[in-house]
């Protein structure tokens, strides 16, 4: 497997990281290393073997829905890069004359 | 002992003297990104206060001891930035169980230490403050990505520092700085409040210079939190219960295959080789085992990890908290610059792979497939351990690497080969000094134990640590220029 170029930008535009082209040419050649090694993982015969997705036994915990004191608004607001009062600032989203931008 | 305990000094001249010593000796070594001045003030006049009012049996097993706590851990009253630019500016507004509980033993928190930005690293090189160095050679690193952590209990800063373990972060700098270094079993200790990676591997744990301050940290930090299901379900037990058991009758595994790994420095495993004898000397039944998956263990980790961290740093998109890049035109572009600006390249890498690993044409060939070998990993040792009660292992294939010679990502990541397989399995283990190489630095010895047996680990390594009697120190620590 080697990722190509337009692969490479469609993942970056999917983890929504603007790079340029240079960078995008960087990382298609650091990721082509990495994957190279990955794949030695594939000689592995995995028919059959379940997934792991806990490393640990877990098991469901019912407990009573209790109302506990939530974080605050002026807390949530603390870190906002942009904000007015309890609302967090965006850019314009929808355009102007109601199309999606 | 403790001064403050023995009325040596107050808790209050101990923090004069921690932040006296640190102002001397971390201009070189650069493990702490922010002091916390208010906060230990405010933490020892309770305990002073205690101690005055001849309450001294109600203050925790901590009380008086200074400590150091990695940058991804949420305390109130300091920033949490993950050592990122996206996070430069992030005051917290809750404080983490994990930091609650060793506040609440009396902990004294003196700052906050350096890491690999979003605990992505094996060297501390890539914070946005700048590398910290080891302090047993500063043109070298203290390993990652909890180096800050490490440093600091290594050149005697803090006795002892909160790290987090994802694929080695904490016991890979443990290694390198001659340190003890814990990663519990996963769940052991909650992680509400900590910055995320990968939620299947990440945990907590302590770093000191020895066995008996990791339990004694162990016993604090430990236990149930129902912010972190993880934590549901596990007994409690008193992790120093078996120090002074010895090692006779411990049934000790050498990984062999380990042992005979492709790029294995001689001395790192020699020095393995030595922890075994000193073991076997006291009394432990020694046998050889293989732990065959273990080579496909950097592949699904890597794979695993990626997608899991991509996933939790996708909430970094500057609308909320964090930065924001200026002057965007739109929402997507927002995002676009805001991460470009805000990411450092490992982190941009890892991003990359776990999206590319999670989309839909290769989610099959690559996150499902690692989720299959994890299994394989894992009953590795389950096999071991139904014979073993613990795994002795190197920490890491060589000692502490140069400052920048590890430019080529691959070659960073294979430094965790050694490490990688415990977080994958889940299980509990711990780096700890088995000696120092020719040119006087650190190697380390990894001992491994089963799930939710840390306390036979500790017991190994305990025992171990008084066969080898290590008491070398790094040049560069507190008072060595005095």
């Amino acid at each position: 497997m080697a990722l190509t170029t337009e692969e490479t930008k469609h993942v970056a535009m999917l983890a929504r990281i603007g790079l340029s082209d240079q960078e995008i040419e960087t990382l298609k050649n650091e990721l082509n290393d990495v994957f190279a090694h990955i794949d030695s993982f594939k000689e592995l015969d995995l028919d059959g073997v379940v997934e792991t997705i806990h490393p640990i036994e877990v098991k469901n915990v019912m407990r009573d829905d209790v109302i506990a004191p939530p974080l605050g608004v002026e807390a949530a607001m603390k870190n906002a890069p942009a904000h007015e009062g309890s609302a967090f600032l965006v850019p314009r989203i929808v355009a102007v004359g109601g199309d999606a931008s | 002992m403790n001064k403050v305990l023995s009325k040596e000094m107050t808790a209050r001249e101990l923090v004069d003297a921690t932040y006296d010593a640190i102002k001397n000796t971390d201009t070189d070594i650069n493990a702490f990104v922010e002091l916390t001045p208010d906060l230990a003030y405010e933490a020892a006049d309770k305990v002073d206060a205690r101690i005055k009012a001849g309450q001294s049996d109600q203050i925790g097993p901590l009380a008086g001891v200074p400590i150091g706590i990695k940058d991804n851990m949420n305390m109130i009253g300091s920033k949490m930035t993950c050592c990122s630019n996206m996070l430069k500016e992030f005051e917290s507004v809750f404080t983490a169980t994990v930091v609650e509980k060793i506040l609440a033993a009396g902990a004294l928190p003196i700052g906050k230490t350096n890491m690999d930005e979003f605990a992505l690293g094996s060297s501390t090189e890539t914070s946005i403050f700048g590398p910290t160095k080891n302090p047993w050679d500063l043109d070298r690193v203290p390993g990652g990505s909890s180096g800050g952590s490490a440093a600091a209990v290594a050149a005697r800063m803090v006795p002892i520092s909160l790290g987090s373990d994802t694929g080695g972060s904490i016991r890979q700098p443990g290694a390198c700085t001659a340190t003890v270094a814990l990663k519990p079993t996963f769940g052991r200790v909650s992680r509400w409040g900590v910055a995320p990676v990968a939620g299947s591997l990440d945990q907590v744990g302590p770093i000191a210079n020895s066995v008996n301050e990791v339990a004694v940290t162990l016993n604090a930090i430990a236990g149930h939190d129902p912010h972190d299901a993880m934590t549901e379900g596990h007994d409690i037990v008193d992790f120093t219960s078996k120090l002074d058991a010895g090692a006779k009758g411990l049934r000790v595994a050498v990984a062999k295959d380990l042992l005979e790994a492709d790029g294995l420095d001689p001395q790192v495993k020699a020095g393995v080789e030595n922890a075994v004898s000193l073991l076997e000397a006291d009394g432990a039944k020694v046998g050889e085992i293989t732990l065959p998956h273990s080579e496909y263990a950097i592949s699904t980790y890597y794979v695993l990890m990626s997608a899991e961290a991509s996933s939790n740093l996708a909430r970094l998109d500057g609308i909320r908290y964090g930065a924001r890049a200026a002057d965007t035109d739109d929402v997507i572009d927002l995002y676009l610059r805001t991460r470009k600006d805000g990411f450092g390249p490992e982190t941009i890498r890892r991003i990359m792979v776990g999206t590319y690993v999670l989309s839909a044409d290769h989610y099959e060939d690559y996150y499902d497939r690692a989720m299959r070998a994890r299994t394989l990993i894992s009953q590795d040792f389950d096999k071991v351990f139904a014979d073993y009660d613990v795994i002795v292992a190197p920490t890491m294939p060589t000692t502490a690497f140069k400052l920048g010679e590890k430019q080529d990502p691959l070659t960073m990541y294979l430094s965790d080969t050694f490490t990688v397989p415990v977080n994958l399995a889940g299980i509990a283990a711990l780096s700890m000094p088995s000696g120092l190489s020719r040119d006087g630095l650190p190697l380390g010895v990894q001992l491994i134990g089963g799930h939710f047996d840390e306390a036979t680990l500790l017991q190994a390594a305990a025992a171990l640590e008084r066969s080898l009697a290590f008491d070398a120190l790094p040049a560069h620590r507190v008072g060595a220029r005095a």
